[in-house]
Order: structure tokens, then C-alpha cells, then sequence
């Protein structure tokens, strides 16, 4: 029987335009649009694209939950066995609506997903485990390359075959461990890479450790009362009723609240949109997650120059390194423009 | 140091009138077993059984393995400190009653002790479902204090391997391996042209039920020292901990260390094996500090160009290994670790508790937090109900079948980090 796929893709590659276009309402087509063609040859008769489903990348990121609901409500027409996002290649805006369609093909279809990014998409981060991504080169020039390892997986995944290493099938690791029995006990293996190591021979780790970044404390303040501090949280204090939204766990954005006017924060004011603790004592005084109080006292005491009037939340909980990364470098920029000299940093 | 470790070959165990071998069938008097075993006036009582491999039969809560082994020649006893005089071993002759291992039981010490399956799923995890085991249960008397009720098990299986190895004591072993460390410099002398290599060899040592024993010495109390491999191989290291059953040492991986054996393999090959650093996983900083720095130490001093180190149990000792790596890295000697991964039970968390961007040569045992089903046995030497409070298991892990579903951990020696066994986890 012949696999049914669905490809998605954004509205620049179905040739509908560019930045100008990016606001374009998800439609579906029939059949096999833009880099669809590469991949029905890539097939042969082994699959089918029997739909396309396109959408602007600006109207999916500014519309997540409905364009994911009207993505998926017309692919699930086509009933299909397995669904490709992209390549979308280092177009961040394209990769997470890549990711993201993928994450809700898998929870509600329950197919797979092959998708194709650059390494360094902020999709790759967000939704790899999800989806299998083929790591691609990082402009549209790849897609020659992209589609053979993109199509040569999709179609063991539609089969239900097993999935060979990342290595072997070209896929970002998901990040996901997975036990096997090796053909060698572990001390002899472990004594074979010391003896690659000592010879200065190619050896390969069995467990890549994290790189966790080291931050080197920055100098003390030399004038606490001259100085402007400002408060940063991943603690998710944010006004009452959360106007941006930011989500309980894995966190796509931060917040930028006005303390004008503000002495204390109080359950009428403020509250956490953080879901990875007891919440309870953080909104009866939202004090304890920021300490807005305690700073406006040794502001007007004069024991600090002053206290930023703009504060910056979101929510750590399960955020993504990639995001977090982001969200930093996003508001240091903002804090270094506003002459901020210091920073109190608040998590949970 | 040089020592001989005659292996006789055991076909088969069963009981008969007198303990002896007799063309590789080893005859165990039950009842004399049994009285040597519970000479400790804090046991109750004591039960043998035989639990061979194939045989559907499940050994829950597990203390410990032992090897039955006995001195031929050379200074000492098994387990000097312990159950012998504290003469220093490794020297002269020792046979081994191969294929045979003593598994004590009985009632629960702590709460992480685990299990072995002599068949299905369960036995390819782990290492005692090969082996034919003389399963020991053990009863202390009530009233006992954890932590005696634990000391009292752990001597009476070592009296129980001893008693079984005198067995060998005069029978002629299949085959002799001969292992030798000389003193450091004759040995750097002998291969001059090779790598030397130490083993650092790290010992749980967190307290509570987690603890390891040196000729007889709490280990968590010892500064980091040098030990020849050979006085492992005579069972001058013990286990005393009960710590997670997947990544603990039982006594009998200590006996028969992969790691010691694998370096002797290359030894005069592509490296030059001159000897172990036994250093411990205490729980306060500046015990670690004081323990890594002194390890980096002694490694440097004894000229090493690599190590290999390897872990015991996980989370807290993770920062041992890793401030041992980075500290003997930052000498400029090669390390390669070997560990175990808690990734979740979907295998997608962080998989260690610390890290250093010096550890890039890891040996992985395996992702304990996987979860195994394991299929009802006809016979259940022990209790069965603590499947559901032992580490790796949780309420309900006990189904009304008897089946057990729980996280690998559960399983003794499923993931050990000596390397014992071929478990790996990739990534995906």
C-alpha cells in the first residue's frame, strides 16, 4: 500500500511571496507544492504527497494555538501515515511553526514527523524531541541535500522500522537516551578509549556531557547608593491576569511590566504564571518571588540610587537553554540602554 | 605483587552429606552451611537454598553476592579485616569456586536493596542469573538496629563464601591467570615504552546503608590510598551498602573487577598497569575536596599518563567523579569515566548531576530509570512486597499476578559501573 504524506510548508517556499506575505491564513492544497516536487521523486512509488497544507510564518507565531488547530484539522482530512514540516533550513519563524506542527501531529494524529533544520534554528531546541530533524545546511541552497536523508527516514518511520543512530540517519539527537546491549562489557570498552586516548586516536564518548555556560561574576558595585538596579525573574511574577501570556512551562517569551505607581506587590496587583511550584504563597504576596517592597523602602531611604521602573519576567520552568538564551541577551540589551548598573535576578 | 587465581570450573551444585567438589560438582552439606552462616548470636535463623540459571525463580530483597574464593598460599584470608586477620593480601595462590555466587536475603535492611530473576526478561540484566547461587536467607534476631542488622548479613555471607570456598582448597583448578603489579618503580622499569595507567577506583561511601569496607575500614573514613589490584581479587575490598541495586558493587564485582581485569588484558601491550587509587563518595564539600584533591594527588605522584575511573551508585557521587576528572585533567593526565545515566524514565533529562567539559571520554552502563516488566516466577526466595518500596520500584509496582513492573534500578547489577556487563544507552 502506498504511504500517505502531508507536507507542511510556509509561504514562501509555496512561491506565494515573501515577508510581505507572511501573514498568510493556513489553506491546503492537493498534492505536492514547491519542495514537494523534490520529495514525491525522492519516493517514487513508494509514497505519496497527497496534500500540502502552507501558512504564513507570521500569522502561525503570532496565532500558535489557532493555527495549530487549523494546520492539523486539515491534514487529518488526508489521513495520513506520516507528516514532513519544512526544511525550513535557518528561517527561525518557519522552524518553530515547523516544530510546532510537528509536536501536535504526534499528540492528536499519533504519526510520526521528519522535519530539516540548521542546527542553530531556535526550532531545533524547542521541538527535537518531537520530531525526527534532519540537520540541514542554513539557506534554501541545501535543499538538494536536505531531501534524500529527509525522504530515506520518513519513509523506515512510515514503515515502523528501526531508527538507526543519529549518526547513521543524519538526524539531530533528540536528546533522548535509549538502552542497548553492546557487542562489549563497559570496562572493556572503557579501556579501549583510554588506549585511543593516550595514542591520541579518534575515539568517540558514549555521553556527551552538557556544556553548561559559566558566567564570571561581574565586579561589585562601587557606589550602591548612586546605582540603578533593576529585577529580572524566571520566578514568572507577572501583573494580574498575565496579559502576554507566558506560559506556564516552556516559556517562548518574557515580559516587560511598569513598577509606576507600585510600592508592594499584592493579589490585586500581581501573580505567578509559573506552573512548576505550590503557587499558593507566591500570589498571596508576590513580594517573595520579587522583592519590589523591600526595594522601594531602600530606594526612598536613599540606601540605593533607584530601582528600574521597567520589571522582567517569564517563567523557567522547563524553558528551553535556546529561549532562555534569547530572553537574555533581549533584556540585557534593553537594561544596558536604560543605564541599569545592576541587577537582582529572582528564580523560584 | 604477584598473585595466581586458580579458577575451578562448578558444573553443578547440590546438596549432599559433606561440602566438597568432586569433578566439578559442588556437594554442599545444608545443615552445616546453615550453622556456619548464623553463627552470630543477632540471627535467628537461617535458610539455604540452590537457584540456578533457567530456573523460574526470583531472589527478592538482595543484600549481597559473594564469590566463594579461599587462600591456598600466600599471607592471609578472604576478607582480612572482616572476617580474617587484617594481614595484607594479593600474594601467593587463591582458588575460586567459578560459577557459584552466595546471595544473602531476607528481611529488608533499608530500602534499596534489589532483585535477581534466574530467567526471563530480567535474568539479561543481570549478571547473577548465570551464575549457579547458593541463596542465603537470613533472619537477625528482633529488635535490631538497621545499621547491625545490615553489618550482621553482610559478615554472614562472607563466612558463607569462605565456607564454600575451603571447598577448592585442594582440588586441582582448570586453568591458573596470573596477575602481577610490581612496586611502582620496577614496574615503570618494566615497560618503559608504555603508558602507565592507574585505576581510580571510587568507593560509595554516602553513609546510611551506603557504605564500603577496606580491610575491614569504613571506607568513607580513609584519605584516597593506593592499593595493589591484586588484594582486590582476595576480597580486601567488601560491599556494605545497599545503595541503589542497578550501580552498587556487590562483593562478588569487587572479587572479580572488570575493570582490573580488562587493564591487566593490555598490561605489557598498550599500557603499563601500575596500580588502583581507592578513594571514596563522602557527602560533605569539603570531604569531596579533600578526597578529589588528594586522588589528583597521588595519581600525579605515581607518574600516571591515564586512568580510567569509575563510579559507584549515582546523583550525589556524580560530583566526585567529576571533580576527580577534572582535577587529574587539569594535570594533564587522560581520564576515561564510566557511569551510569538516570535520563528519565523516557529517557530525555540531563542524565548526570554534574558535568565538566573535561569528561569527554565516558563509558556509559546504561539508563537505570528505564522501565522493565517482569513476568511472574514460580518461586519467590524472599518477600516480594518490597518491590513496591525498593528504589526503582513505587506503589503498585507489584502486580496481583506477581508480575513486577519497575524502573531497572530494581535489578542488581543492571547497570553496573565497573563495567561488569553490555548495557549502554545511546542517544536518539
Amino acid at each position: 500500500m502506498t504511504i500517505r504524506i502531508v507536507h507542511y510548508i510556509n509561504q514562501f517556499f509555496a512561491g506565494i511571496g515573501g515577508e510581505e506575505k507572511a501573514d498568510h491564513k493556513p489553506e491546503v492544497r492537493e498534492g505536492v507544492v514547491g519542495p514537494g516536487i523534490a520529495f514525491q521523486q525522492a519516493f517514487g512509488e513508494e509514497a505519496e504527497i497527497v496534500a500540502t497544507v502552507i501558512c504564513g510564518d507570521t500569522y502561525f507565531n503570532e496565532n500558535m494555538a489557532a493555527a495549530t488547530d487549523e494546520v492539523i484539522s486539515m491534514m487529518e482530512k488526508y489521513k495520513p501515515d506520516l507528516v514532513i514540516c519544512g526544511p525550513a533550513f535557518n528561517a527561525g519563524r518557519y522552524g518553530i511553526a515547523c516544530g510546532a506542527v510537528a509536536e501536535a501531529v504526534v499528540d492528536r494524529l499519533g504519526v510520526p514527523v521528519v522535519s530539516g533544520m540548521y542546527p542553530e534554528n531556535p526550532g531545533v531546541d524547542m521541538y527535537k524531541k518531537s520530531a525526527y530533524i534532519i540537520e540541514t545546511s542554513n539557506s534554501a541552497a541545501g535543499m538538494r541535500k536536505a531531501v534524500p536523508p529527509m525522504a530515506r527516514l520518513a519513509l523506515k518511520l512510515a514503515r515502523g522500522e528501526k531508527i538507526g543512530s543519529p549518526e547513521e540517519e543524519g538526524y539531530i539527537p533528540r536528546g533522548i537516551r535509549q538502552n542497548e546491549f553492546a557487542a562489549e562489557r563497559g570496562s572493556k570498552r572503557a579501556v579501549e578509549m583510554l588506549v585511543k586516548k593516550l595514542k591520541g586516536e579518534q575515539y568517540v564518548t558514549e555521553y556527551p556531557m552538557p556544556v553548561f555556560d559559566r558566567v564570571a561574576p561581574g565586579p561589585a558595585v562601587k557606589d550602591i547608593k548612586k546605582a540603578k538596579i533593576a529585577l529580572v525573574s524566571s520566578g514568572g511574577p507577572v501583573p494580574k491576569g498575565n496579559p502576554d501570556r507566558i506560559e506556564s512551562s516552556s516559556a517562548s517569551k518574557f515580559g516587560r511590566y511598569s513598577l509606576q505607581g507600585i510600592d508592594d506587590l499584592n493579589p490585586e496587583n500581581s501573580e505567578t504564571a509559573h506552573g512548576g511550584y505550590d503557587p499558593v504563597y507566591a500570589n498571596e504576596d508576590l513580594d517573595r518571588v520579587l522583592p519590589v517592597d523591600v526595594l522601594k523602602e531602600m530606594e526612598k531611604a536613599g540606601e540605593i540610587g533607584s530601582l528600574h521602573e521597567y520589571w522582567y519576567a517569564t517563567v523557567g520552568n522547563g524553558t528551553s537553554v535556546a529561549n532562555a538564551r534569547r530572553f537574555a541577551a533581549e533584556i540585557a540589551k534593553e537594561l544596558n540602554a536604560a543605564g541599569v548598573d545592576a541587577v537582582i535576578l529572582t528564580s523560584t | 605483587m604477584r598473585l595466581e587465581v586458580g579458577n575451578i570450573l562448578i558444573k553443578e551444585i547440590q546438596f549432599g552429606d559433606r561440602t566438597e567438589v568432586k569433578e566439578g560438582v559442588l556437594f554442599i552439606n545444608r545443615e552445616e552451611l546453615a550453622k556456619v552462616t548464623g553463627e552470630d548470636d543477632r540471627i535467628a535463623s537461617v535458610d539455604v537454598y540452590l537457584a540456578k540459571p533457567g530456573e523460574e525463580i526470583r531472589i527478592i530483597p538482595v543484600k549481597d553476592v559473594i564469590e566463594p574464593r579461599i587462600k591456598v598460599s600466600g599471607k592471609g584470608g578472604v576478607f582480612p579485616g572482616l572476617i580474617s586477620k587484617v594481614d595484607t593480601v594479593g600474594e601467593g595462590r587463591t582458588h575460586v569456586l567459578k560459577g557459584v555466587a552466595v546471595v544473602t536475603t531476607g528481611r529488608i535492611v533499608g530500602f534499596q536493596e534489589g532483585l535477581i530473576d534466574m530467567a526471563g526478561p530480567g535474568a539479561e540484566y543481570t549478571p547473577f542469573s548465570k551464575t549457579m547461587n547458593v541463596v542465603l536467607k537470613v533472619e537477625p534476631v528482633e529488635g535490631l538496629h538497621q545499621h547491625e542488622h545490615e553489618r550482621v548479613v553482610r559478615l554472614a555471607g562472607l563466612r558463607a563464601a569462605e565456607y564454600l570456598g575451603r571447598a577448592g582448597q585442594h582440588v586441582e583448578p582448570d586453568h591458573v591467570e596470573v596477575y602481577e603489579t610490581k612496586p611502582l618503580l620496577e614496574q615503570v622499569k618494566e615497560y618503559p615504552d608504555l603508558p602507565k595507567v592507574v585505576y581510580v577506583y571510587m568507593l560509595q561511601t554516602q553513609g546510611l546503608l551506603h557504605n564500603s569496607y577496606v580491610y575491614g575500614v569504613d571506607a568513607r573514613q580513609i584519605i584516597p590510598t593506593f592499593i595493589y589490584p591484586t588484594e582486590v581479587m582476595d576480597g580486601a575490598v567488601v560491599s556494605g551498602n545497599c545503595v541503589s541495586a542497578c550501580d552498587k558493587n556487590p562483593t562478588y564485582i569487587h572479587q572479580n573487577n572488570p575493570v582490573i581485569q580488562d587493564l591487566y588484558e593490555r598490561h605489557g601491550k598498550d599500557l603499563n598497569f601500575i596500580g588502583c587509587v581507592i578513594t571514596n563518595e563522602n557527602v560533605t564539600l569539603s570531604d569531596k575536596e579533600r578526597s578529589s584533591n588528594m586522588t589528583a594527588k597521588l595519581v600525579e605522584f605515581l607518574g600516571a599518563d591515564g586512568v580510567i575511573i569509575s563510579e559507584e551508585g549515582f546523583g550525589n557521587p556524580d560530583t566526585d567523579l567529576v571533580m576527580n576528572c577534572y582535577k587529574i585533567e587539569e594535570k594533564g593526565i587522560k581520564t576515561v569515566l564510566i557511569t551510569d545515566e538516570y535520563a528519565g524514565r523516557d529517557g530525555a533529562s540531563q542524565s548526570l548531576a554534574d558535568s565538566t567539559e573535561k569528561g569527554d571520554a565516558v563509558v556509559s552502563t546504561g539508563n537505570a530509570n528505564e522501565i522493565i516488566k517482569l513476568p511472574p516466577m514460580k518461586t519467590v526466595i524472599g518477600y516480594p512486597e518490597v518491590a513496591d518500596i525498593i528504589a526503582g520500584g513505587t506503589e503498585g509496582s507489584l502486580g496481583e499476578d506477581g508480575s513486577i513492573t519497575a524502573e531497572l534500578q530494581i535489578i542488581i547489577g543492571s547497570t553496573n559501573e565497573l563495567g561488569y556487563g553490555l548495557l549502554t544507552a545511546k542517544g536518539r
